[in-house]
Formats: C-alpha cells, sequence, structure tokens
C-alpha cells in the first residue's frame, strides 16, 4: 500500500505531531516522557517552596520539614530514580543520533542503562532511606 | 493495485511545508543542555538526598552556607534556567502530541509559557537576592 504512506505523510498533522508504534523502544520513549513530565511538574513546586528563603528562615524551615517526613522520603527516591532513567535514557538517546553505530545497538544499550539504574538505585536508596529508618525505629 | 500518488507535473507547490529551521535548534537544545543537566541535576540530588544524611541536614542555614558560594549560586542558576527550558520545550511536544483541537492546544501552551516564565523569574530573583541576615 504505497499509496497510504504517501498520504499520510502528506496528510493532516498539525503542529509537528511526532506519535510513533515500535516495541521496547516505544517503552523506553514513553518512560522518556513520564518521567520528563513528573520532573517538570514537581520543578514548579520545587522552586517556589525553595522562594520561601526569601520570605523568612521559618517559613523555609517550615516546608521543609514536609520532606523529612517518611512517606514524602519515599516519593523522593521514586524522583531520584525517575530522574536518573531520564538522564541515562537521554544518554542512550544522544548515542543513537550521534554514534554511528547507536541505532545498531538500541536495545543493548538500554539493557545496558537499566543494569546501570539498578546498581544506583541500589545504594542510593540505602543511603536516602537510612536516616528516616532509624528515626522511626528508636534513637535520635 | 496500489498506484503511487504522485504531484502532477508543474503542480503548485504545497505551501508550509517548510517552517524554517526551528524544529531542528530546538531538538539540538534538547541534546546540548541534556548533557549539561545530567551533571547539574545528578549533582544537585547527590548532594541533596543521598550525601551525609541527604534531605535531614537542609534548612535555611544550609541554604545560606551553599549560596554565599558564587560557584554554587551559578550552578543553581545554571540548573534552574536549563531545566525549565528544557523541559518546558518537551512539554510543548507533549501538548503538539496530544492536544486534539487548536484552542487546547494554544492554551495549554499559554498556559506552559506563563509557567515558565514565573519559574524562572522568581527563581532567579530568589537567587540574586538571597539575604543570610534576613530577620536581622
Amino acid at each position: 500500500m504505497a499509496g497510504t504512506t504517501a498520504t499520510e505523510r502528506s496528510g493532516t498533522s498539525r503542529g509537528g505531531g511526532t506519535l510513533y508504534r515500535g516495541d521496547l523502544g516505544m517503552w523506553s520513549w514513553v518512560a522518556h516522557r513520564i518521567t520528563g513530565v513528573l520532573t517538570f511538574f514537581f520543578l514548579f513546586a520545587h522552586v517556589l517552596d525553595t522562594a520561601l528563603v526569601r520570605v523568612s528562615p521559618d517559613a523555609y524551615d517550615k516546608v521543609i520539614e514536609t520532606y523529612k517526613n517518611p512517606i514524602v522520603n519515599l516519593f523522593e527516591v521514586g524522583l531520584v530514580g525517575a530522574v536518573l532513567y531520564h538522564a541515562l535514557n537521554g544518554i542512550r538517546v544522544m548515542l543513537v543520533d550521534f554514534w554511528a553505530k547507536g541505532p545498531k545497538y538500541q536495545r543493548q544499550m538500554l539493557w545496558a542503562i537499566l543494569a546501570v539504574w539498578v546498581l544506583v538505585m541500589i545504594p542510593g536508596t540505602y543511603f536516602m532511606l537510612v536516616r528516616t529508618v532509624s528515626d522511626m525505629f528508636g534513637g535520635h | 493495485m496500489s498506484e503511487l500518488i504522485l504531484d502532477k507535473p508543474r503542480s503548485p507547490r504545497r505551501p508550509a511545508a517548510r517552517r524554517g529551521n526551528g524544529e531542528l535548534y530546538s531538538w539540538l537544545f534538547m541534546r546540548i543542555s541534556g548533557v549539561a543537566l545530567v551533571v547539574l541535576v545528578l549533582g544537585h540530588l547527590f548532594i541533596m538526598n543521598v550525601l551525609d544524611g541527604g534531605v535531614h541536614r537542609i534548612n535555611f542555614g544550609f541554604v545560606a552556607g551553599r549560596w554565599a558560594s558564587p560557584f554554587w549560586q551559578f550552578w543553581d542558576l545554571a540548573m534552574l534556567w536549563l531545566a525549565q527550558i528544557h523541559g518546558g520545550n518537551g512539554l510543548r511536544t507533549v501538548i503538539n502530541d496530544y492536544a486534539r483541537k487548536d484552542a487546547t492546544r494554544f492554551w495549554l501552551k499559554v498556559l506552559l509559557y506563563a509557567s515558565m516564565v514565573l519559574i524562572i523569574s522568581l527563581g532567579t530573583y530568589v537567587i540574586f537576592t538571597f539575604d543570610p541576615n534576613i530577620t536581622d
């Protein structure tokens, strides 16, 4: 159906839409989008809370206390995980774009960045939660 | 049975096939800012959330100590601007992909650009006017 392809390409795409369907590469792209959008929304809140240093030390310290809450602390692990995936997959995207053999090894590079993600997140999660957990069960 | 659809000879060129190099520069910016943000943001997250007790040691005094140094002021300023433009450009693409009506697309982008201007302005203002002795 050569006609179909030609019609779609010259058709009604608006505003530079870039939807496409693939297999594993598509899921890495979906995850890249979701982690990117989540991080952007967090950044909006984070600049607002940091701006409280211009109000008073007390106002800033109060809002920062919420970051030390055990539940919020877990969300921070999620945020770091999302940003780390976005960063690693971003490097992979750049290698696909600029490295001659990038497209050939895109699948292996996805497994590689997922392995790096796990290896970084294991100690990362430990150090992010250790103080919270020790505060919850026992001494200060 | 399949037939090739070709323009007739001497048919007028389709307008708006080229709209300048904006999307190319946008694509390139995402990669250049991305490299910088890998260092800036992962460094920020490591210092703030992982190192030496992580988030539990952060308070007004901690911020005052960091922003006493021009190095960290510049770090945070660069991170703020690059992250907002990188993220804003990413959301622009997401809006282009999923908004179905032109009016929806237009108003979502107005909201997006307004939030970017607000956050970049406020963040820049805070970094440049930070006063460690605000209560005195």
